[in-house]
């Protein structure tokens, strides 16, 4: 045996001084293997990736995800300048709202994906991939200029839970020192404020409750303040035992969300990725007058520039990232991210490919270390959750 | 802590060998099994075929990673457990056990690591 890390080229270096979650003792106490990410030592798992990911599917699974970086943009202009400094037009989102964006570079590259929060009129919450975190928030200072709008990097006080599957919304009801009074009509992408109140019966605390996910079904994303994360975790643990809720890692979070088609930064987006290639053309709203990137974006990244698409195979060997594509004996793309899908049971990818080799039903095959796995184009995703 | 049991040999890379005359019976350890997750394929080499010490003859793949398998020792594989390429997840619930992978039989006398020795390998 080698190469028992499972290593990620995607990842940077393990930093020299690990940083670890607020929640790090009670993954310490339930036992996990730990692995780095970014910098951060996060659970890759408790008991077993499978079971973690079926819990997910069939019951309910809670992730630590305190890594992920959360930004505020205040000012009057926060949402004129949040308009000019990302993708999409956030300036029309909804108090209560939350949007899927993207933080373009000029050359129309993804600098990150986001998922962005509108807290008041004059407040948002910027939430970006740890990797991207000093990315994200170095460029959106830069283009502040003008705005007269802040950036409050608040990531090292913030701790952010996950609760994902069909059970997701029973655990939260079943947890009686957390309240959301709106959490029935709370609908996918909006968030309401809830309250948690620790085991001491000391003040209530509020939490950001955000129908939102990474998983492909139902779920809540909670954000909170650090010192009261380790709390909730267990009251959230306790009270969703009984409905199956397990505590899940980043292993499982990965092939939940390559089942669900959804991309992972440095593997299907990265900054010499315009977001057309990756399917995501529809995020960048090109109507606006002026956003960074927009020139580059129209002038678009070739004909000839692969687009991702998703592969499936038969049998159980699974191609992984990095491996190339074949049409024959010709390289016509590269894997991004690839497993043995847990729930359907075969293996499944996502590849950049020649766009002459992207329509749906189109054969190829796989480069697995030397073995030629003939594999279909098929949709993304390649789960949906039954609704 | 993983187990390491005393009566076995073992490789740098993670196998273990049980020597029976001259059949050595070849698995992973748990440390390894734990490290990858669980494991959803395996690739085994072909009864018949040779193998010599430090060739990569298999493999061993989990739902996260890909390890190489490595052979411990010179001599040609008899036997081959099917059974664990039917049910890969066996490696992880009795890794010395109904784990093992193939049994060889060896050509000359192997130098491995005592239990003590792979036990330090692994800071345990």
């Amino acid at each position: 045996m080698s190469d028992l890390a499972a290593s990620d080229p995607a990842s940077p270096a393990p930093a020299a001084t690990p940083r670890f979650s607020p929640l790090h003792e009670q993954h310490v106490a339930l036992g996990a293997s730990f692995t780095d990410f970014a910098g951060w030592q996060m659970p890759v798992r408790y008991t077993s990736d499978l079971a973690e990911h079926h819990a997910v599917r069939t019951a309910a699974g809670l992730f630590d995800i305190s890594h992920m970086a959360e930004i505020a943009v205040i000012g009057e202009a926060a949402g004129a300048f949040l308009d000019e400094a990302l993708a999409g037009r956030l300036s029309a989102l909804a108090v209560g709202r939350a949007k899927y964006s993207l933080i373009l570079d000029e050359r129309g590259g993804i600098i990150d994906d986001l998922i962005v929060y509108r807290i008041t009129d004059h407040e948002f919450l910027v939430v970006a991939n740890a990797s991207n975190r000093d990315a994200v928030v170095t460029a959106l200072t830069e283009r502040t200029a003008d705005h007269g709008v802040a950036i409050d990097d608040r990531t090292d006080a913030t701790a952010l839970i996950a609760v994902q599957g069909p059970a997701a919304r029973a655990v939260l009801e079943a947890t009686p020192q957390f309240l959301a009074p709106e959490l029935d009509d709370l609908t996918y992408y909006a968030w309401t404020t809830g309250t948690f109140t620790g085991p001491e019966g000391d003040d209530s605390v509020e939490v950001l409750v955000a129908r939102t996910g990474y998983t492909g079904e139902d779920g809540f994303e909670l954000y909170l303040d650090v010192a009261h994360a380790a709390a909730l975790w267990q009251a959230l643990l306790a009270a969703g035992a009984p409905l199956g809720l397990q505590p899940c890692g980043l292993a499982a979070r990965d092939t939940l969300r390559l089942e669900a088609g959804m991309p992972l930064y440095g593997h299907e987006l990265g900054t010499s990725i315009h977001p057309v290639q990756a399917g995501l053309g529809r995020v960048v709203v090109t109507a606006k007058e002026s956003f960074v990137g927009k020139a580059a974006i129209e002038a678009g990244p070739g004909d000839d520039a692969r687009v991702l698409v998703g592969l499936t195979a038969e049998g159980r060997r699974a191609a992984r990232a990095g491996y190339p594509v074949m049409s024959g004996e010709e390289v016509v793309g590269e894997v991004t991210s690839g497993a043995l899908s847990p729930t359907l049971g075969h293996p499944i990818a996502m590849a950049f490919v020649h766009p002459a080799h992207a329509e749906p039903g189109t054969t190829l095959d796989l480069d697995v270390r030397g073995s030629r796995i003939p594999a279909t184009v098929v949709p993304l995703p390649f789960y949906t959750k039954e609704t | 802590m993983s187990a390491v049991p005393a009566d076995l040999q073992y490789t740098a890379e993670h196998e273990w060998v049980r020597l029976e005359g001259d059949v050595a019976t070849v698995g992973i350890t748990q440390y390894a099994a734990d490290a990858l997750g669980d494991v959803v394929y395996v690739d085994l080499p072909k009864v018949g075929s040779s193998v010599t010490s430090g060739s990569i003859v298999g493999e061993v793949e989990s739902t996260k990673s890909v390890g190489e398998l490595y052979a411990p020792l010179d001599g040609e594989v008899v036997e081959a457990n099917d059974a664990v390429v039917d049910a890969p997840e066996t490696i992880n619930s009795d890794p010395y056990g109904d784990g093992w992978l193939v049994k060889v039989r060896v050509s000359e006398t192997p130098t491995l690591m005592s239990a003590d020795e792979y036990r330090a390998l692994i800071g345990e």
